[in-house]
């Protein structure tokens, strides 16, 4: 082998020239002098020279933009190295020096017509690369002959420079016609031509989401298929990329489609292989599964996906990252290829870490054996998160595969007598799980895990910890000595543990009333008085007037049967699935996170769906019905079904949340987060957009606006004393000292009323319902609706739809404080439960008595709050009060 | 698309950088380098997001290169064109080193605006781009109008990797057939995941534009061939055919052709190149088993004993055998004896090294070795790697065949007879390791 690339370095007509190293090292005082003379020397290597030395400063960051004038001298030439240098530097400093930047225009205008392609394509290059007005406007006449040249390599290159051009001046581009001229270069007889038009064409038409730019219909279709053929690797992501933005009329063209993009799947370039993914991905929705083509495509699917990952380790994770998409999207696709998933050993840790996330979602009962045994291996690991992921993974083992729990829990047992710190806090938070998804089954090993609670230094760990003493109370002969324990540095834990403490000692009490008397009212003074945590206290609170008003009533309540946990935790909501997989190969598809969430501005705010299935025409007209029927075979539940309210407020901290939000803080493109969510308990809620002082659990109304004199004495009193305040819960929360919103909002009440005394008349104008809460936001709840005046009431006019997996139930609505003092008359009317795919249209009466506060702008009603078992992220519900008020006065 | 490309040194100081986009600032050549390349801890992630600017980085060497963007661009094909440049940049003048990339850097400023246009990638097959992209920029004058626009056409056109008039006295033809071979299995011999990722590697000096036809002992294409000639043979060869997974093609492989009747055809580039990869899963020859002994005595002391064995013909010989076994992070001192090769214990990298130069197959060999451990009050456990092998190996572990490359040449007088073929087979460890 040695002596064959010998051959070929003989055939190199390229010696390394040793020498150009030089140019970064001079650092002298008084060099831009110096290059000035050298820039303004007569001989031509001397000049050269002199650029180099410019470029190499500009690399390094040095300003030598007051050379300007002298390199810009330096264009005329016909030394083409000498010229790119020049027009590199022009690049960069023209921006700067606008005015100087239009003595280069001529050289670039004239060698727009040189007789050599390169020349030609260089300047036009270039030029769009100068972000300077004037120089623009001489582009567009030079631009618009290259567009047409002979030549194909001019040809290409004027086509990315109309994106250039759109993303300076769009007006432009559209004023001098430039687009369709694009659109004809779809049509062009070379493959390159054509792939850079689409590319350019794909980039304009993001930023006019709704224009219809790139007008794909089946001819245009046609052509990218056969250009797909004849491009280079490059050019055939482009068109990949842009024929997934397509929508087939029905499963024939779906499937004819597929038939021409399958064969990328063995191109050595991964980027096309994702890309040919992607459309099939896509494209594939709308195939009967009952086709034979439906389970072929499948099968195609899973060796390009597992050869991905013999690629590099920067590509595997990619990979990888999308990989988790797909088999949430479509498990069938690899469930036979847990093995090529296993760790290596020499494997980067971005890798690691996403392999187990991939060995545990197909994790099964057939192969339940061989993944237990790999992760016991991972366990010894160093990587401290890695094997924390995989003390993780075995709990998730044991709730996912029943009959492997009992394995499962000798596992984690055997990796608590490591002692190794980490692995031990980290087992005990998976064993809470399992005891929450197996009661009564492994308690026995719970002597064992008292044996480390001294190591326990976690939060997370010790909350675990706390809880299975006190939700096995009766079983630990010293379980008010454990609990105990921990109540000495009471303030110093976390609120987590504070929280978990509390509820452990009063459930504690519950099953042993007479042993600790003592110390209960010890944890509810301590919650109650001694802390400012607003959540701690007023959980203090309802604990102590549960137990002093009936503590039959308190059992039932503390002591509840609590729902099991689901099986997956951290699958991702299926709108935000949806349209990730329409971004696959793409940095949304690395971070998890919709293109909204870390692009700036205009480009990617459009959502992406997947197109709906099973062949039926209307399908593609009501995207609601066919992206329902798509879902529909998604496997598992992701919302877990928490029966009653209070059963979930008491174990708030225990409970998983379902999913991430869809729009976690952006930070690196791991997403180890994601894991910690799992019982993180109240903190650890992802953040909820709009975020006011309101309560993150709508149960308790008092909670909401913390007055400054809240003082805890006088509402603990009050708590005692009023035995109507139970009552309370759950109703909307709108009541508020009269004397504060009287004068204020009693006139606008008079506005309104003068409507409603004039406009009497019945066809008053109500604007259609617009989308105020998409599915995404809000686990699955969408939102429409519109104001109206309905025979003098104002009414909200609402929409639910359930796009979620699961029934939802017990909604109520919440409005936070507004500038006209809207307020529901009377509670949210939803009767039934609504079940998946249903939709109902609710009216709500409103008053203008509630609390008044002026916002900015004065017709936005913030944080109107729906709520329904968990609590949605407030909602900006822009009223058009104007609307209203005009109405009124006519 | 891509917004920016920046190459650092190891220090993290600027080697080249190249702006594209007008969201991508100087501010970003300073983000990553502070919390990238100056970040204490390793790598997490090969993408990091830092302020809204999405950073993809590959490192070669001690040098990063670091593409840029603010955009939903396509993950993979950034990552793709990063390892292309590499390739570009050493088909141009070597390693990837701090001195190589100062040297020419006016060399790879030419590079990036030609293969990168507002960040889209454009041609980037080497064969095209020396033709153009020569620094000898006054040479560049001199093309006649015919030469320039052959270097356009070729540039831009279907078959962007090959130029046109090439010419050999002597038409050759190199093929190789490298193979590694990656094995992880359990301390009782058990195979947890075998696989062999192989690649077919090409060096063609063949004039004109010579048509190409690959064939090799694929499962799928004898038993065709098998059903359609005589029955009796089908049995026959069936054991010599070999399962293909998957393979992926060099871009010169007319992918379509392969979809609907499985033969590889393709018009090759010049030179060296890459012609397909693939990966096989059943019936894989394990050239060595690692069979590995480890015993704890006592706190202190740890007695390990190795033994290989070579399974393949008895005619052929392996080469460049080394065995890895890991020692503990407290290993005081060891003691080795081995039957064959030499061993030595390697303090700095926590291992036994032990190199056999040639091993015939179907023979064995052994090592055991005393490692006295420092006593420490270290709670965690010894994670034991697992034992890893090196070696190389004159036939394919998967078992592959090539059956037969033809050439066809219509417009030059020279037929595939004429042309001289070399093919090789070379099987090389992978990851081969035994956990103990």
């Amino acid at each position: 082998m040695q002596e064959w690339a010998n051959q070929l370095c003989e055939n190199r007509q390229f010696g390394s020239k040793m020498t150009d190293s030089k140019y970064f090292t001079t650092t002298k005082k008084g060099e831009i002098f110096e290059l000035k003379a050298e820039l303004n020397s007569d001989k031509k290597e001397k000049k050269k020279e002199a650029v180099k030395k410019v470029i190499a400063s500009m690399t390094v960051g040095k300003d030598v933009s007051a050379l300007f004038p002298d390199v810009v001298n330096c264009m005329q030439t016909d030394n083409l190295e000498l010229k790119k240098l020049v027009y590199l530097y022009l690049m960069n400093y023209a921006k700067s020096q606008p005015d100087m930047a239009i003595m280069a225009v001529n050289t670039f205008v004239k060698d727009c017509e040189d007789p050599n392609p390169l020349i030609r394509a260089l300047a036009v290059r270039t030029m769009g690369c100068i972000r300077v007005d004037k120089i623009t406007e001489y582009l567009c006449e030079p631009l618009r002959k290259c567009l047409k040249d002979e030549d194909p390599y001019v040809r290409k290159t004027a086509a990315v420079c109309v994106a250039k051009l759109h993303d300076i001046n769009a007006q432009l581009v559209e004023d001098q016609g430039f687009l369709d001229t694009l659109k004809d270069l779809i049509s062009d007889s070379n493959p390159m031509v054509v792939a850079n038009a689409v590319a350019a064409l794909s980039e304009i038409a993001e930023s006019h989401p709704n224009s219809n730019l790139l007008d794909l219909n089946p001819q245009t279709i046609n052509k990218l298929l056969t250009a797909l053929n004849e491009c280079t690797e490059w050019g055939q992501i482009f068109i990949l990329d842009c024929l997934a933005n397509y929508t087939p009329r029905d499963d024939r063209e779906s499937q004819s489609i597929c038939e021409r993009v399958t064969p990328r799947l063995s191109h050595a370039n991964s980027a096309v292989v994702l890309s040919a993914v992607k459309v099939l991905m896509k494209f594939m929705e709308m195939l009967p599964k009952d086709l034979d083509y439906y389970g072929t495509l499948l099968k195609k699917l899973a060796p390009p996906l597992v050869t991905l990952l013999s690629a590099e380790p920067e590509l595997q994770y990619v990979a990888l990252r999308n990989i988790n998409l797909i088999v949430q999207r479509r498990p069938e696709i690899l469930k036979h290829e847990m093995k090529v998933f296993f760790v290596k050993y020499n494997d980067p840790i971005y890798v690691k870490l996403e392999k187990l996330d991939i060995m545990i979602r197909l994790a099964s009962q057939a192969n339940i054996a061989q993944v237990l045994a790999e992760l016991k291996e991972y366990a010894t690991e160093v990587d401290v998160d890695f094997v924390r992921k995989a003390v993780r993974a075995i709990g998730r083992c044991a709730i996912k595969v029943e009959q492997s729990a009992e394995r499962c829990v000798s596992t984690l047992l055997d990796l608590i007598q490591t002692k190794v710190n980490y692995v031990v806090q980290e087992a005990i938070v998976v064993i809470k799980d399992i005891f929450r998804k197996y009661p009564n089954k492994y308690e026995s090993v719970i002597a064992t895990l008292c044996e480390n609670l001294d190591s326990l230094d976690e939060p997370e760990a010790r909350a675990a910890m706390i809880w299975i003493v006190g939700e096995y109370a009766e079983r630990i002969d010293n379980a008010d000595e454990l609990l105990e324990s921990f109540l000495e540095g009471f303030h110093d834990e976390s609120t987590q543990v504070q929280l978990q403490l509390l509820t452990a000692i009063v459930k504690l009490f519950l099953k042993k009333p007479t042993e600790t008397q003592e110390l209960v009212q010890q944890v509810l003074s301590l919650a109650t008085q001694d802390s400012d945590n607003p959540d701690l206290r007023d959980r203090g609170y309802i604990y102590w007037r549960l137990l002093s008003t009936d503590p039959v009533a308190a059992k039932e309540v503390v002591l509840a049967e609590k729902p099991l946990i689901s099986e997956e935790t951290d699958l991702i909501e299926p709108t935000l699935l949806e349209e990730l997989i329409c971004h696959i190969g793409t940095l949304a598809s690395v971070y998890h996170k919709p293109p909204s969430a870390f692009v700036e501005g205009s480009r990617g705010v459009q959502h992406k769906r997947l197109p709906g299935s099973a062949g039926s025409g209307e399908s593609v007209e009501s995207p609601d019905t066919s992206s329902a029927a798509g879902l529909s075979e998604a496997p598992p539940a992701v919302i877990p079904s928490q029966g009653d309210l209070l059963g979930d407020l008491l174990n708030l901290d225990l409970t998983p949340p379902a999913t991430t939000g869809p729009t976690p803080p952006p930070s690196s493109g791991m997403q180890l987060g994601a894991m910690d969510l799992l019982g993180g308990g109240l903190d650890s809620l992802p953040p909820i957009p709009l975020r006011t002082d309101t309560p993150q659990s709508p149960q308790l109304p008092h909670q909401s606006p913390s007055p400054p004199d809240y003082s805890p004495t006088e509402l603990g009193g009050d708590l005692g004393g009023s035995p109507a305040m139970g009552a309370a819960f759950g109703a909307p929360p709108a009541v508020m000292p009269a004397s504060f919103n009287a004068p204020v909002s009693g006139g606008l009440d008079d506005l309104f009323d003068l409507g409603g005394g004039v406009g009497m008349t019945m066809g008053a104008y109500s604007p259609p319902k617009t989308i105020w809460l998409p599915a995404m936001k809000a686990k699955g709840l969408e939102i429409s609706g519109t104001f109206a005046r309905r025979a003098g009431v104002i009414q909200m006019e609402m929409t639910l739809s359930n796009k979620a997996m699961s029934v939802m139930t017990d909604f109520a609505i919440q409005f936070n404080r507004n500038s006209f003092g809207l307020a529901p008359a009377g509670p949210l009317q939803v009767l039934t439960p609504l079940n998946p795919n249903q939709s109902i249209e609710v009216a709500l009466p409103l008053s203008t008595v509630g609390p008044v506060m002026k916002m900015e702008p004065l017709s936005n009603l913030q944080s109107g709050r729906v709520h329904w078992e968990a609590t949605l992220p407030a909602c900006c519900l822009p009223a058009p009060v104007l609307v209203l008020i005009v109405d009124s006065v006519s | 698309m891509i917004g920016g490309l920046f190459i650092y040194n190891h220090k993290g100081e600027v080697l080249i950088s190249r702006v594209y986009r007008d969201d991508i600032g100087r501010n970003a050549v300073d983000a990553f380098r502070v919390n990238v390349i100056h970040a204490r801890q390793q790598v997490r992630s090969p993408v990091t997001n830092i302020a809204r600017t999405s950073f993809f980085h590959v490192k070669r060497s001690n040098i990063w290169l670091a593409a840029v963007t603010k955009q939903n661009v396509n993950a993979t094909m950034v990552f793709e064109f990063l390892y292309k440049m590499c390739d570009v940049m050493s088909a141009y003048f070597g390693k990837i080193s701090e001195e190589n990339v100062k040297n020419n850097f006016v060399l790879i400023y030419e590079l990036l605006d030609e293969i990168l246009d507002f960040g889209y990638p454009q041609n980037s097959e080497t064969g095209a781009l020396k033709t153009f992209i020569t620094q000898q920029g006054i040479k560049s004058q001199h093309h006649t109008k015919e030469e320039q626009s052959q270097i356009t056409s070729q540039v831009t056109g279907q078959i962007g990797w090959r130029r046109e008039g090439i010419k050999y006295r002597r038409n050759e033809l190199f093929l190789d057939v490298l193979e590694s071979v990656n094995l992880l299995m359990s301390p009782q011999g058990q195979v947890l995941s075998a696989h062999v990722s192989g690649r077919v590697v090409m060096k063609s000096y063949l004039s004109g534009m010579p048509e190409c036809k690959f064939g090799m002992n694929d499962k799928i294409v004898i038993d065709k061939q098998g059903k359609a000639g005589s029955s009796e043979d089908g049995g026959k060869s069936g054991k010599q055919s070999i399962a293909i997974d998957d393979c992926t093609f060099h871009q010169c492989v007319r992918l379509s052709k392969f979809d609907s009747e499985r033969s590889i055809s393709f018009i090759p580039p010049d030179g060296d190149y890459e012609l397909m990869r693939y990966r096989t899963t059943k019936d894989i020859i394990l050239p060595f088993r690692v069979i590995p002994l480890v015993r704890e005595v006592g706190r202190t002391k740890l007695e390990v004993k190795v033994v290989i064995k070579s399974n393949f013909k008895s005619s052929l010989l392996a080469q460049k055998i080394e065995v890895r076994i890991p020692t503990p992070l407290n290993t005081s001192g060891v003691q080795l004896i081995c039957m064959k090769g030499k061993a030595k214990y390697k303090a700095s990298e926590n291992a036994i090294v032990w190199k056999i130069k040639r091993m015939a197959g179907m023979k064995e060999s052994q090592i055991s070795a005393e490692i006295e451990l420092l006593p420490t009050n270290d709670k965690k456990k010894w994670a034991r790697p697992p034992i890893s092998m090196n070696f190389e190996v004159p036939f394919a572990p998967s078992g592959l065949k090539v059956r037969y490359l033809k050439v066809f040449e219509p417009k030059l007088n020279y037929s595939d007879h004429d042309v001289i073929k070399w093919v090789r087979y070379i099987g090389r460890s992978g990851i081969y390791e035994t956990r103990c």
